[in-house]
């Protein structure tokens, strides 16, 4: 049981991670290796709001979230919507986001090097036991899923229960249908994006309670994220929960019961399996 | 028009490198550093390296420089990153060496990077004073490179300290006999957990729960559930900062009430003691200082105010005192003579902010090992010939 509350916990806090880069990469079809870079930040503005300021976490969430979609949106117009413009299928439009974004990676990486320096910065914020069935949690991580699974379930109504989400499939599904029935794309993309962008930096505000971070640590972030998303199917929020839940629990199952230092292959190896017998995710569609 | 911009552009460049140039002329000692100033070494070297550089050349030039001969020379640096990697680190060496043609060079950032840089260092004949690093079978590798000096100790000496603290605790009857051991799966663990494990088991320790982790994995958990299943009355763990961090908040939050408890590097940071402050009381770290000497004392302040960060409880202090063996040597042989310069540092006596200080076979003789919080201040409380050594007590419950 204590197994499986800690491997849910984590797999929520991969969830955040990820959640983000699924609407860009899904949606937006931007794959943004900058990803890791906005959380991180994001957990730079949360220390400073926290340390400095003396704003919880939790509500400086409610900052930070409408700066970064600003932010991002201003991203994508100036920097993608030309990619998108000029790319003439979607092979290309990957190429090139992925090399604007790669650079996009190394200044958002360079500027918080400038401010912050290159030190580890961690702070304390609701470390404190949290009874689940008679084991203690962190509250803290218990927090963070709380809101990861709230993100998740507001995201999916929206997705699914209102005309804009439904536009924002359609985009997802096929772009070039969807401007057939009046969706302006563009517009959807970029908000797609720029909604991407502000679950990424809420997922950092979260995670910035309890991992230790640093300026150059956003890559570890974009490669969790981009497994998760690739295992859960390109643009699918529920695959990609689904995919971080059972990384959670399949990790720690393994860490707790054979040895810790297996996690890693645990993670890679899922991730060729699912690449091996569901090329197209958990709950991706095949493409035509 | 534009000719003219352009004309009058290029006659006050020329100008401004003319007047650039008489500036240089002004003797200098060039000091060659490289070291990471990105990439994921860059937040270690930013605690306990760079600020040091920056503190040192304020320090000697503030006081006019360094005496060589009868010349008062100020220190020059050449920064170079090493982008946290080998390839790149030999390369700015070779730039330092053959381009800038730097007068000395400061060791590298970190064991593995000093180790891929040596043959190189050695080969330009410059004195290597190591004081991040450590690794076991030196005296082979200082036959090999004579010109290397390592400050820090060998990687046995530190982890055989934390054994040594542990059995003072058990032999007052203060903690049991069942240890949980877990070190990060990367070449610092392996080398601290290979010579650990052997001497816990010659000082008959039972070792309950053993495990390693993958380098930047910060859900530890499943190990701190496994420590607390295993029952064990010491959890002693080569870690990294980031994990170090991990496991200990972890440990409250599960209630892991060992009687000792070990985490290694970053367990000496300043930052360790403002997270945990309370909790970090009686925790046990690689590292530690005499708080009280008045050179560590006055060294803390002074970095404080110059660099605005405070050192750590370990290596900070030895990364200032190589810089001071390094100075010291330069002025008593009184020349830029390199290999005058390396055979003043293996045979002299130096004092620096850890003391005074000589080097046996190339290693220094002084070497903090293991130190434990106490009032925000980590205490050393075991090494290798040195005093003020705290005895250890047994770790309070996290409260």
């Amino acid at each position: 049981m204590q197994i499986l509350v800690t491997g849910l916990l984590l797999g929520g806090t991969y969830a955040l991670i990820a959640l983000g880069l699924t609407l860009q990469y899904g949606v937006a079809r931007i794959m943004n290796l900058a990803n890791g870079e906005t959380l991180v930040a994001a957990c730079f503005v949360a220390f400073w709001l926290f340390t400095v300021v003396e704003v919880n976490p939790l509500i400086g969430m409610l900052a930070i979230a409408p700066i970064a979609v600003a932010l991002n949106w201003l991203i994508y117009a100036g920097l993608l919507q030309p990619l998108v413009r000029r790319a003439r299928n979607r092979g290309m439009l990957e190429v090139d986001t992925i090399l604007a974004t790669f650079g996009l990676l190394f200044l958002f990486q360079g500027l918080m090097l400038l401010g912050f320096g290159g030190g580890y910065f961690s702070y304390k914020f609701l470390a404190e036991p949290f009874l689940i069935l008679g084991d203690s949690y962190g509250l803290n991580r218990v927090v963070a899923f709380i809101a990861a699974a709230s993100i998740a379930a507001l995201l999916y109504l929206f997705l699914y229960f209102t005309r804009y989400g439904t536009a924002i499939r359609a985009v997802a599904v096929d772009p070039t249908s969807a401007q057939l029935v009046a969706i302006d794309v563009p517009r959807m993309a970029g908000f797609a994006f720029a909604l991407g962008g502000a679950l990424t930096a809420c997922g950092g505000t979260l995670l910035s309670t309890f991992y230790t971070f640093n300026a150059s640590m956003g890559v570890v972030f974009t490669m969790k994220a981009l497994i998760i998303v690739i295992m859960g199917g390109v643009g699918d929020v529920r695959g990609a929960t689904i995919a971080a839940l059972i990384l959670g629990v399949a990790e720690t199952t393994v860490a707790s019961l054979i040895d810790p230092g297996l996690t890693l292959a645990t993670n890679y190896a899922l991730f060729i399996l699912v690449l091996l017998f569901r090329p197209q995710g958990i709950l991706g569609r095949a493409s035509a | 028009m534009l000719r003219r911009t352009f004309n009058s552009l290029m006659v006050s460049v020329a100008l401004f490198s003319l007047g650039a140039g008489a500036a240089i002329a002004e003797e200098t000692l060039k000091v060659g550093v490289s070291a990471s100033k990105t990439g994921p070494l860059t937040a270690g070297a930013t605690a306990v390296y760079w600020p040091n550089m920056q503190l040192w050349v304020h320090d000697v030039n503030q006081k006019g420089g360094i005496k060589v001969g009868e010349k008062l020379l100020k220190v020059e640096l050449v920064e170079y990153d090493d982008k946290s990697g080998p390839e790149e680190a030999v390369k700015n060496i070779q730039r330092l060496a053959t381009v800038d043609k730097v007068d000395f060079i400061v060791a590298p950032y970190t064991t593995g990077i000093n180790l891929a840089a040596a043959p190189l260092i050695a080969r330009y004949g410059y004195p290597q004073l190591i004081a991040t690093g450590n690794a076991n079978e030196l005296e082979t590798f200082v036959k090999r490179w004579p010109n290397s000096f390592w400050l820090l100790g060998k990687a046995s000496d530190m982890s055989t300290g934390v054994v040594g603290t542990l059995k003072t605790l058990r032999d007052k009857g203060q903690i049991g006999n069942k240890v949980a051991l877990a070190h990060v799966g990367e070449a610092f663990g392996l080398e601290m957990i290979q010579s650990a494990k052997p001497a816990f088991k010659t000082a008959g320790f039972d070792i309950v729960y053993e495990t390693s982790y993958p380098i930047g994995t910060q859900d530890l958990a499943p190990i701190i559930s496994g420590a607390k299943a295993a029952k064990a009355d010491a959890f002693v763990a080569f870690s990294y900062p980031p994990d170090t961090f991990a496991l200990t908040e972890q440990a409250q939050i599960q209630g892991l009430n060992v009687d000792a408890f070990y985490v290694g590097v970053g367990g000496a940071l300043s930052g360790y003691a403002k997270r945990f402050a309370k909790q970090a009381e009686g925790v046990l770290a690689m590292g530690g200082i005499n708080p009280a000497d008045r050179a560590y004392k006055d060294y803390r302040e002074r970095h404080k105010q110059v660099t605005g960060q405070e050192p750590d409880y370990w290596a900070s202090p030895v990364v200032y005192a190589s810089l001071q063996i390094l100075q010291q040597a330069i002025e008593k042989v009184g020349s830029k003579d390199r290999a005058a310069v390396t055979k003043a540092i293996s045979s002299g006596t130096f004092d620096t902010v850890i003391g005074k200080v000589s080097f046996n076979n190339n290693m220094l003789g002084r070497v903090w090992t293991v130190g434990q919080w106490n009032n925000g201040v980590l205490q050393g409380v075991n090494g290798l010939g040195v005093d003020g050594a705290n005895a250890p007590i047994k770790k309070p419950a996290w409260n």
